[in-house]
Formats: structure tokens, sequence, C-alpha cells
């Protein structure tokens, strides 16, 4: 019993309750105060993710290693900068209630015990935490039609996929007897031991999964969640769940399925497709820019799946340094479009983006840096993110993701360069309002990240590589 | 560890590279003030940036080795060490040129924008310092992944300049030539990547001694090209070039036709001929055929234009297409003679943009019949406007003649059919250029805004004097610059034909 190794999720529950009871005993206004205490939170969890003590923990159930540690920063990272947004907007929209950042906080505990599931209950646990606190943020503007909306369609459509993911998990435990992933491994090693029934629970549990990263065909919910949750909380859903989803699958994949790639490989590939193939054309038509991002994440997460359909080392390493410059970039985007408020309320219209470039330079680069990584356009960061995982998936012989992939991120950029000519070459609209300082902090410097990732990339390729050493031995 | 093995001492190359960035920087963070006072300062800011990047790429021009075949001034950097991938630079005959052309031109152009420019000149300034680093670093790079950042970064203020200054279909040419190049340029990444795979490096000098197998070739070939081609422009693949040079602002078509047009012709010199000689070729007839289609077709349809831009961007294409007969010949003709009128033709197809540019600030259309006459009010004008469309149009004498005549020897040692078909572009040339400057510049004024226009201005003349030097000197003296050019060259079409006999031996021995 190990439980030294579970200390910033310990931590970090320990501090969620009590700022909670802070929260409930203060009399005034304690958004801000929580919101803080939050971040610092994450700050505290993330340095004593950095103390690298690995290993296996509680029987192994939990499990800490390079792996884990590279997908908590991340988690944390997504996490904290969703909740830096979040203040001004929610103030600016009357919903600001210091409950908000608890449940980020929350969610973000489950995310952490994902990326360190080390058997499948484990994975179950954290999933189910992590979903609970989202259920109830994608709703949190409750006189908001369209964000009820969003939380039930979220709550139904997410139980349905937990309910699979449930349901594949009983079938391998049945079929191996077994729900430690690393036992999974060293049963499998034996091609005698891969029971039909057992692949049959690895679909479901596919499934499960690819509805948590919005993988086409279980993304029907990410417009109109993404649409409909107040902008913060969409911030949040594009980025921290989606590294910790993709975590997971990672993980179950190449540890304990991985000598089974040849059974589940091909049904990454055509997930993978259909999400880079869905994402890029469903993406043209949209005019309401959250829903043009909820698309361009499902494009972005099919681009991710091609390093786990290589199903190797280099592929895993190429979907981490994906998830990296993905939530970077995407986090900024976001960050520009909480920018986008009129006389106090927030618009969502392309259109409304008009003439930016006149009206506020700045903000307009950012976003024209934004998109053009988006498109993956070189010297942005989202260039390398494209060129590793080709990179991978060619040394795997995936000829055919890679082309396709390629195409479609010329039919993506046709939309990201929309922006960029809404901004720049159509005449002005009204002015925004001015921006509150954390916001144009994290535009910057996400905005930096982006732009400048070419001259730096090896820290982040480095513990890429390090963490997915772990997986695929 | 930085290696630098560099006769001046110093990365000069990274300097030139990334100067115009700093340039661009300084611009976006330093300049204060009303608006006005921040346009002049930041045409005076670029102009200096630009120039002090000309002086340092003079030092290129006079410290070269022209013996040397191989890359010089090099700078080898650590990049991404995981994938074996450096920030290397250096240039060798091919490059060393192309990076002095781009860096002419650049402040020529920020020069013929100075009043053309009225809005957003903050932008547009820094729009094309960035876009001089993109060209020079392109050039510059013998890293493959170098190579295609830089190559595809131009993209974006391309765009921008297209898009924001452009004219009233901009949006639709910028977007265009956005999608288009972009489209091609993916499919080269994928052959990089499969390369990369192949020889475990993206060091272009290794690259180029690697043996890649005919099979294999065959399809890095056909990605390459699907990439160049686009930019070169070849037929059928033209079609953004004449709405791009149309819609774009003067300062953009000269450089669109001086430097970016040559990205797609180096890129077949620098990877396909040299990387895959057996490729190029199994493919040269096909090449042949549609450059010959290029220089005919472009040239008759250049013919019928009414809009002066549209005419001479379809005459850059049929001026590319023996550009792309010259490389696949294989001789030594052949490709200087390719090189050659790449380096004419930057120079000459730019002055004609630039020559455009002047009447069109001053009356605002582009339209032929709009214009007639011109030589009785412009009599310095129609002499600039004489000397280059004779260049252009290659007259002995002037720079356009020596690649023209260089690349039709060339080709006769290939095919007597090539070198006629592709020498008629220098007939149909005459043919469309010598209509247009009668239509322009002769008869007499009909339109009655044209009776007050004035001839050239000092910075106009400004803007001309280099070109018009170069065009003669080029002309002239031809040897100053092919010399540069000659011993890379000549190294390279015998690897060519090392590499083709290699090949048969193989063949021979496996049947």
């Amino acid at each position: 019993m190990n439980w030294t190794l579970a200390l910033p999720e310990i931590v970090l529950s320990v501090i969620g309750l009590a700022i909670l009871i802070f929260g409930v005993l203060r009399k005034q206004d304690s958004t801000l105060a929580c919101t803080m205490f939050t971040i610092g939170g994450f700050l505290i969890a993330g340095l004593l993710v950095l103390t690298r003590t690995y290993g296996y923990g509680f029987h192994g159930q939990f499990v800490k290693d390079a792996f884990s540690s590279f997908n908590q920063i991340l988690i944390l990272s997504g996490a904290a900068i969703a909740t830096i947004l979040a203040l001004d907007w929610n103030k600016q929209e009357g919903i600001a209630r210091f409950e908000f950042p608890v449940l980020m906080l929350f969610s973000t505990v489950g995310m952490m015990i994902m990326a360190s599931a080390g058997s499948l209950m484990t994975l179950y646990l954290g999933l189910e935490l992590q979903s609970l606190a989202l259920y109830v943020l994608a709703g949190f503007a409750r006189d908001n039609l369209r964000s009820s909306e969003a939380a039930l369609k979220y709550f139904v459509l997410s139980g349905l996929a937990s309910g699979l993911l449930l349901y594949g998990i009983s079938l391998i435990y049945g079929f191996s007897g077994t729900m430690d992933l690393a036992a999974l491994h060293d049963l499998l090693v034996q091609p005698s031991a891969a029971s039909p029934g057992l692949v049959v629970g690895i679909v479901f549990v596919l499934v499960g999964l690819a509805f948590k990263v919005s993988a086409v065909p279980f993304h029907m919910w990410t417009p109109d969640v993404y649409e409909g949750a107040p902008t913060p909380v969409t911030v949040f859903f594009a980025t921290a769940p989606k590294v910790a989803a993709m975590a997971l699958l990672l993980r179950v994949m190449g540890t304990s399925f991985a000598s089974l790639v040849g059974a589940w490989q091909v049904l990454v590939i055509i997930v993978s497709i259909a999400s880079m193939v869905l994402g890029a054309f469903a993406a043209i038509g949209q005019t309401n820019i959250k829903r043009l991002m909820a698309y361009s994440s499902i494009g972005h997460m099919g681009y991710a799946l091609i390093g786990l359909s290589v199903g190797n080392a280099a592929g895993v390493r190429g979907t981490l340094i994906y998830m990296v410059i993905y939530v970077f970039m995407t986090a900024g985007t976001f960050g520009c479009i909480l920018a986008m408020r009129r006389k106090g309320r927030s618009v969502e219209q392309i259109s409304d983006l008009a003439g930016l470039g006149t009206n506020d330079p700045a903000l307009a680069l950012a976003l024209a840096v934004f998109m053009f990584s988006l498109a993956g356009i070189p010297l942005m960061s989202g260039f390398f993110a494209k060129l590793y995982i080709f990179l991978a998936a060619v040394q795997g012989g995936l000829w055919t993701l890679a082309i396709i992939g390629v195409l479609t991120s010329v039919v993506g950029a046709f939309y990201y360069i929309r922006i960029i000519k809404v901004m720049y070459f159509d005449a002005p609209a009204e002015r925004f309002d001015p921006r509150p300082v954390p916001l144009s902090f994290v535009v910057a410097g996400t905005g930096l990240f982006t732009t400048f990732f070419f001259l730096f990339p090896a820290p982040v390729v480095s513990a890429a590589q390090a963490a997915a050493a772990v997986l695929f031995r | 560890m930085p290696a630098l093995t560099n006769i001046a001492g110093f990365p000069i190359l990274s300097l030139i590279t990334w100067l115009p960035l700093v340039g661009a920087l300084i611009i976006a963070t330093m300049l204060r003030g009303d608006e006005e006072t921040v346009a002049t300062n930041a045409r005076w800011a670029a102009l200096w940036t630009s120039l002090l990047v000309l002086v340092l790429s003079l030092v290129l021009w006079v410290s070269f080795d022209q013996a040397d075949p191989g890359f010089q001034f090099n700078e080898s950097v650590i990049w991404m060490p995981e994938f074996k991938v450096g920030y290397k630079m250096g240039v060798d005959g091919i490059s060393v040129l192309f990076v002095l052309l781009s860096t002419l031109l650049t402040p020529i152009c920020i020069l013929s924008a100075w009043d053309a420019i009225k809005v957003k000149v903050r932008e547009f300034m820094m729009s094309f310092l960035i876009l001089e680093t993109m060209m020079v670093g392109m050039f510059c790079a013998t890293d493959f992944v170098l190579f295609y950042m830089f190559f595809e970064g131009v993209l974006i203020p391309m765009y921008l300049i297209i898009g924001i200054w452009g004219g009233p279909r901009r949006v639709y040419a910028a977007v265009k030539f956005f999608l288009y190049t972009l489209a091609g340029s993916v499919l080269m990444l994928l052959a990089l990547i499969a390369m990369w795979v192949q020889a475990g490096t993206t060091d272009i000098a290794t690259l180029m001694q690697t043996a890649f197998s005919p099979h294999m070739q065959t399809w890095l070939f056909l990605a390459f090209f699907a990439s160049f081609a686009v930019k070169v422009p070849m037929w059928p693949v033209h079609t953004w070039l004449p709405d791009a040079h149309v819609e774009a602002p003067t300062a953009g078509s000269v450089i669109l036709a001086g430097v970016l047009l040559k990205m797609g012709a180096y890129g077949f010199l620098r990877f396909s001929v040299p990387m895959l000689p057996d490729a190029s070729t199994y493919f040269a007839p096909f090449i042949f055929s549609l450059s010959v289609v290029a220089v005919i077709y472009t040239s008759l349809v250049a013919l019928a234009q009414e809009d002066m831009k549209k005419l001479i961007a379809y005459s850059s294409v049929a001026h590319m297409g023996v550009v792309t007969i010259g490389i696949f010949t294989f001789n030594v003709q052949g490709i200087s003679g390719a090189l050659f009128q790449m380096l004419s033709h930057g120079i000459v197809a730019s002055s004609l943009f630039l020559v455009v540019g002047v009447v069109y600030d001053r009356i605002h259309t582009r339209e032929i019949a709009r214009y007639g006459g011109l030589g009785d009010r412009m009599p310095g004008y129609a002499l600039v406007f004489m000397l280059f469309m004779m260049a252009s149009v290659g007259l002995p004498g002037t720079a356009g003649f020596i690649g023209e005549f260089l690349v039709i020897i060339g080709s006769l040692q290939v095919n007597f059919w090539l070198a006629l078909l592709g020498g008629m572009g220098m007939i149909l040339g005459a043919a469309y250029m010598l209509y247009l400057y009668r239509r322009i510049i002769f008869g007499r004024i009909t339109h009655a805004d044209l009776r007050g226009i004035l001839d050239l201005s000092t910075r106009e003349w400004v803007v001309f004097a280099p070109l018009i030097a170069l065009t003669l000197w080029m002309g002239i003296y031809p040897s100053s610059f092919t010399s540069y050019f000659d011993a890379t060259v000549g190294a390279m079409v015998q690897h060519h034909t090392a590499a083709l006999a290699a090949t048969t031996k193989l063949a021979g021995i496996v049947h």
C-alpha cells in the first residue's frame, strides 16, 4: 500500500473540500478567493507530480510513471487555463459562484486518476468522477436554455457511453479473470488467451473511450455541447478531458491489449479517418465559431488517433506531442472567442469577427496565429504536431492514413483561413468590449507557445518520448 | 554544437535570413505616434532593414567560392536531436544567386509600395519583411524539414499581402492561391517523410547521395511534382497565378513573379533531379509535353488578354515552361539555361510588373484599351518599358536572350521537335509583347485623363535603375553570373549520369 504515490490527487481533493467549506461558511461573495485557491491547488498538484515518484500503488490499481506525469501536467495546465478564463466571464454573465472552480477541481482530480489508472476499475472511477462534475458544469448557466439542453444531452449520451464502457469492462473481466492492466498484458502475451468474448469487450471499451474523445461516429454530442455550454466550460471540455480520455485510450490499448494490435488497429484506423474527414468537411458550413471549434476538435482527435493506430511507442509519442500542442492552441483560440463581447453580451458568430484586424490588431494577430497553427502551416506549432504524427504513420507503413490526413488538412485549412479572411479582409464591424487582463495573458502565453514552439521543440519531444516508452513494451 | 565552416567567419546566412524578421518585430513593437508618423517610420525602417540585408548578401556575392560545387557558408545547429533534424544552412551555386535576387527585390518592392500602399502601412511592411525571411530561408536551408518550413511559411505573408492590399477580387485570389499551393505542398510533406524514414536523415546533401529504389522514386517524384508544378506553375495547374497576379498589389506581383515562381523550379533542381535521377528521366517526356503546351498555349492566351497584369502573368507561365524544359534536359547547357532564365525572368518580369504599376498608380486601371499614346507624354517611361519588353522577348544583349538560347541548345541535344516547339515561345513572346507595347505607348492619346500624366518620378527611376543595369549586364556579360553555378551544375549533371549508369548496370545484372 504505497499511498504516497497518490499524493497529488489526495492533496488536490483535500484542497477541494477545504475550498468548499470555506465557500459555504464565508458570508460575502467568495468566487475570486475560491478561484485563486483552486489555481493554487493546481499548482501544488503540478509540483507534486513533478517530483516523479514512480511506481505501483494500491496493489497495482494505481500507477505513476512518466506517462501519467506527462498527461497530468497537461491536464492541470488545461484546467488552470480554463479556470482563469472563467473568472471574468462568469462575472460578466452573472453566473459567478464559488462552486464553479470547485467543480473544475474535482473534475480535474477525476482526470488525474484516469491518467494513472492501473486497472479497469480505477479507470472507471476516475472517469465517472470527471463526468459527474462535467455534467454540472455544462449546465452551469442554469437559466440559459441552451446550457441546460447541453448538460442534459451530455448527461444522457455520456451515461450511455459509460454503460458501454462498463459492459466492455465486465466482458473483459469475465473472459480473462482480471481487471489489472499489467496482468491483462501478461495474460494476453499468449495468443490463446484472446477469446472472442474478450475482443468484444475490448471493442466496447474502445467505443466508450472514443465517445469521450469525441471521435466519429461517437461525436454527435460535441457540437451541441460546445455551443450550449458556457464558453469557459467549453474551453475545459476541449482541453483537459480530451487529454485524459486520450491518455486512457493509449494506456489501455498500449499496455493491456498491445499484443492484440491486429484486432483493434483497423477499428482505430476507421475511427481516425472518419474523424478527420468529418472534422474537415462538416466545419465548412458552420457560422457559429464554437460549433466550428467543435468540428475542428473532432478533426484534431482524428489526427491524434493516427498515433494510436500505428500501435507502437513512436506513434504514442506523436499522439502525446499532438495533445500538448493541441491543448495550447485550442485554449488560446477559446481565449480569443471569450474576448468576443459587445455591449456586455457575448457574440459567437464568425461574422462578428469582421475587421478585427483593424479594431484590435493584437487579438487578431493572436487568433490568426492559432488559426494557421490549427491548419498546420509551418512555423506554428500545429505543423510540428502533424509532422510527428505523419512521421509515425509513414514509419508504421500506414500510407492510407497519412495521405487522407494531409488531404483533409488542406480542406481544414479552408475554414481556418476563412476566419483570417473575415478578420483581415472584411469591412470592420463594431468593436469588442475591452478585454479582461487575465484573458490577455492567457492568449499571449498560448500564442507565444504556439509561435515559438519551433525554436525549442526538444523539451516537449523528449518528455513525450520518455512517456511513450512506458507503453508498448 | 554550432558548427561553422564558413569563409565569412560568422553565421552570415542566418543573419540574412532572420534580420528581416527582427526588422518586422521592431516595426511591430517600437513605432509610436499617430497613424501618419507610424506609416512613414515603418516605410523607412523596412527600407533600411532590407538594404542592410542586401549589403550583407553582397558579402556572399563577393566571397562565394565559384570553384566549389558543394554547399558553402555552412551552419549547423542541433534542433530536433530525436529525429536527426538539424538547423542547417548553406548555399551552393544554384541557390546563392536566388538569395541575392530575393534580397535585391525586397527593397525594390518596398520602394515601389512607398506611396501606392496607403492603408495599414505598418502591417504591409511587416508582411514583406517576414516574406523576405521565408524566401531567403528557403533558398538557404540545407535540411529538408527546415526547407519545408520556409517553403510553406511563404504562404502566410503572401496570403495576407494579396488579401488585404489587393484588388476587388482579392479574397477569391488569396484563398485560391493559398489552397492550391497548400494542396501541392502537403503531398511533398509525405514524400519528405518517406525519404526521412528511408534515409534516416533530412540533410539535403546526404539525401542527394542516397540511392532510392526506382519504384519508390516514381512515387516520390509524383509527390514532389504535385508541389513544385503548382508553384512553377506548370500547365494545367497554373490557373491560380493570373488571379493572384491581377489582384495582388504591385509589390506583391513583383515578388510573386520575381521569387515565388522560382521556388518550384528551384525545388525541381534541388530535389527531383539530383535525388530521383531514374524517375526524373522516366518522367522527362511528360514534363516536356506539359512545358511545351505551357509555352505555346499560354503565349496564345497572353495574346488575347485585355488586362496588362494578366498578360504578363500568362507570359510568366510561358517563360517558366522554358525553364522546366531546360531542367529536364539533364545537360549542362539546359540546366544552366534554365537557371539563367529563372534569374533573368526574376528581374525582367518583376520589372514589367513595376512598369504596369507606374501607370496603374496614375490612372488606376490596368485595362490595355484605356491607354495609348503614352510615348508622347512619358518618354522616359516608354524607354524603360521598351527595354524590359525587349528583354522579355529575348532580344540579344538583354538578360532574356541568354537563358532561352541556352535552353534551346540544351533541348536540341534531346530532341529537335522539343527545341523547335520550346523555341516557339520566343516568337509568340515577341508577338504579344510588341502588340502590348504598341497599344500602350504608340498611337495618339484618345483618353483625356492621359494628357496630364506625368513621367517617371525620381523614386521610380531609383527603383528601375538597378533593374535596368542588371538586365543589360546579364545580357552583355553573362559569365559574371553563370560562373557562380557552372561548377554546381557540372557536378549535378555528372552525378545524374553516374546514377543512371548505376541503375542500368544493376538492371543488367538482374536480367
